[in-house]
């Protein structure tokens, strides 16, 4: 424990907009990856544990793709829809033969599907660690920012979280397509025999919750080493994330990621090697106190 | 015969085949490879008390097998006891620590209560891994764990350390045997089967969930002991998420509903990772692959597979038999009675 190290940090002004401007990205990452897994259980009532997994594929794909074409839009193309191609697959043909199975039996299929993954990537593009590098347009000096340096590429990652995420906001919420997918949670037989294809429907909301998941991975790239085993640690945390916001809520998946992220950035300085603790110290507690997530609504004891 | 003396005969016979195996196949290797599969069975089958049994899905079972592992090292590296005492300790300082989490946990249902105690588990590996000077941090409980002799059992000679840990195995499954056959036993399952109505017939659930949370951790603890005997160390991945996941993985392989299921399924997931490493580096794909296969071609476990195509062909032989004898005066479906055979 340093927490000396922690009070300076926050008393100083470059110490702490560095480690919020980090917390944020963290925090945002999070918040897509989560919220995809929580859009996921909320309406199909599965919880996809190989989202980790598809986060990886996410920045894989990007790499791919910016090494063979150069461009950074094509990454983000690539991860974002690639995985959302993935997501259908793995829904068609492996998720939809567990629907309304047991947990475990679901857990179990996820499992494999992510020691598959992970074995394939390493098949095809090595168990080294690989950079990506970052693109050139965000290659120039960090931006100033109350005595603390952010780099531009921060400024764009958390753009384009914010609009995804408010996008995915939107889409359920304000939109007609959005009711019927609030309807299809409730009930979906009742939505079945109303003309609407919820095969379509199912394959559609798994497509776009593993998007986002891909989408995290493919911004993620730049700025981190890529390894097969990288879902795993963002697996466990999206889910710390949806608990602690509540299953199914977005806001708060957003509160929680955010919690999460600054307990990881400003954690790193103060107490290093409890981090994990720390997070899951959290959890237990949410999970003591409001069992349901402090957004959520499922009834959990 | 009576269900008890069966049990015991069942018991016995599972003693002598550990102990003839070493003896008919003499490598080395042999014998370690069966270690960690008592170890990882224990792990395996006091979860399934949790999963099977109460329908309680744990997801940090492995809190109590690293308590187990570190408990029983670091009492030996005193060296102020023997090892049964040690052991003893252990198991009973394991039973208090999960008393005092399953206190809090056994108020949350379904995924929440895995949730929370994966949490628990995530931060005892937090302490693990932040305590360096008590537990050595990542690099592991080091130094090596003394094995001094006790009642002229040499522990540091290997078969000797085998035949222990196969006396100690099987004495645990008699226990746990015992406690599912037991009212106890059905109480629980009455618990998993329906809740609402165990309330309603006056059973105090979260105390029965509470009772076999302790019993189930304290068996955990010795499959920790056992590895920690072995391995001579106690490592944090012991109380790794993961270690529970592959606990659960086993359980599923081998199935829920028969007694022994989790520990085929123990056998069968350390055979895929001992032998499928020797002949590929992507042993996950390989493993992956056959989860796979079994998850959606057999739909359940392979013991409950084989255990239900036998109960299937025997009650329809029976039916046949009635069909050809006299009027048939009614019989069992297969589901009903599953538990009581099993």
């Amino acid at each position: 424990m340093n927490l000396e190290a922690l009070t300076a940090c926050l008393g100083s002004g470059s110490c702490a907009v560095t480690q919020l401007s980090t917390g944020l990205i963290i925090g945002m990452l999070l918040f897509l990856v989560a919220s995809g897994l929580s859009l996921i259980f909320g309406v199909l009532g599965v919880i996809n544990f190989a989202h980790g997994a598809f986060y990886m594929l996410g920045a894989y794909f990007a790499l791919t793709a910016y090494q063979a074409t150069d461009s950074f839009l094509a990454a983000m193309a690539a991860g974002g829809l690639g995985v959302a191609l993935v997501g259908i697959l793995f829904e068609r043909l492996i998720i939809s033969r567990v629907y309304g199975r047991d947990v475990l039996m679901q857990l179990l299929v996820c499992y494999a599907v992510i020691l598959i993954l992970d074995d394939a990537v390493k098949m095809v593009l090595g168990a080294e660690y690989q950079m990506m590098g970052m693109p050139e347009v965000f290659a120039g000096a960090p931006i100033e920012i109350a005595g603390g340096f952010v780099p531009g590429y921060y400024l764009f990652m958390l753009g384009v979280s914010a609009l995804a995420g408010l996008a995915l906001w939107f889409g359920i919420n304000r939109t007609r397509l959005g009711k019927i997918v609030q309807a299809l949670a409730i009930n979906p037989q009742m939505v079945g025999s109303l003309g609407i294809n919820t095969t379509l429907l199912y394959a559609g909301i798994f497509a776009t919750g593993s998007l986002l998941a891909g989408l995290a991975g493919a911004l993620a790239a730049p700025i981190r080493s890529l390894t097969p085993g990288m879902g795993l640690s963002i697996l466990i945390e999206s889910f710390i994330v949806t608990v602690i916001g509540g299953m199914g809520s977005i806001p708060g998946a957003l509160i929680a990621a955010l919690l999460i992220g600054f307990t990881r950035s400003f954690g790193a300085i103060g107490f290093p090697l409890f981090v994990d603790g720390a997070m899951f110290a959290l959890m237990a507690l949410v999970l003591v106190l409001k069992p349901s997530g402090l957004l959520g609504t499922r009834a959990a004891t | 015969m009576r269900p008890v003396l069966r049990d015991g005969l069942l018991a016995l016979l599972l003693l002598l085949v550990l102990l003839a195996v070493p003896v008919l196949f003499p490598q080395p290797a042999l014998r370690d490879f069966l270690i960690y599969v008592i170890a990882y069975g224990l792990l395996a089958m006091s979860l399934n008390l949790l999963v099977g049994l109460t329908g309680l899905v744990s997801f940090g079972h492995a809190a109590y097998f690293a308590s187990g592992a570190y408990g029983f090292g670091l009492l030996m590296q005193s060296g102020a006891v023997s090892v049964p005492a040690a052991m003893l300790l252990t198991v009973g300082g394991t039973a208090l620590l999960a008393f005092v989490i399953g206190a809090i946990c056994v108020r949350l249902k379904d995924i929440y209560f895995a949730f929370i105690t994966l949490a628990f588990q995530m931060f005892i590996h937090s302490v693990i891994l932040t305590w360096i000077s008590l537990t050595g941090g990542d690099q592991g409980l080091r130094g090596g764990i003394p094995r001094p002799r006790f009642l002229g059992i040499d522990l540091t000679d290997a078969m000797t350390l085998y035949v222990f840990c196969a006396v100690v195995f099987v004495a645990c499954i008699v226990v746990m045997r015992q406690v599912s056959q037991s009212p106890f036993g059905y109480t629980l399952r009455l618990i998993r089967d329906n809740p609402a109505r165990a309330n309603f017939l006056g059973v105090d659930v979260p105390r029965m969930k509470l009772c076999v949370f302790v019993l189930a951790g304290a068996m955990a603890s010795v499959g920790g002991i056992v590895l920690a005997l072995f391995v001579s160390g106690a490592y944090p991945e012991f109380g790794f998420w993961t270690t529970s996941g592959e606990a659960i993985f086993m359980i599923m392989l081998g199935g829920t509903q028969l007694f022994l299921g989790p520990l085929i399924g123990a056998l069968l997931l350390q055979t895929l990772n001992h032998f499928v490493t020797a002949y590929t580096e992507y042993h996950g794909m390989v493993l992956g692959l056959v989860i796979l296969a079994i998850t959606l071609g057999l739909r359940r476990g392979i013991a409950d597979f084989v255990y239900e195509q036998m109960t299937d062909r025997a009650v329809r032989r029976s039916a046949a038999r009635l069909d050809a004898g006299a009027a048939p005066t009614g019989s069992h479906a297969p589901g009903s009675i599953k538990d009581e055979v099993a």
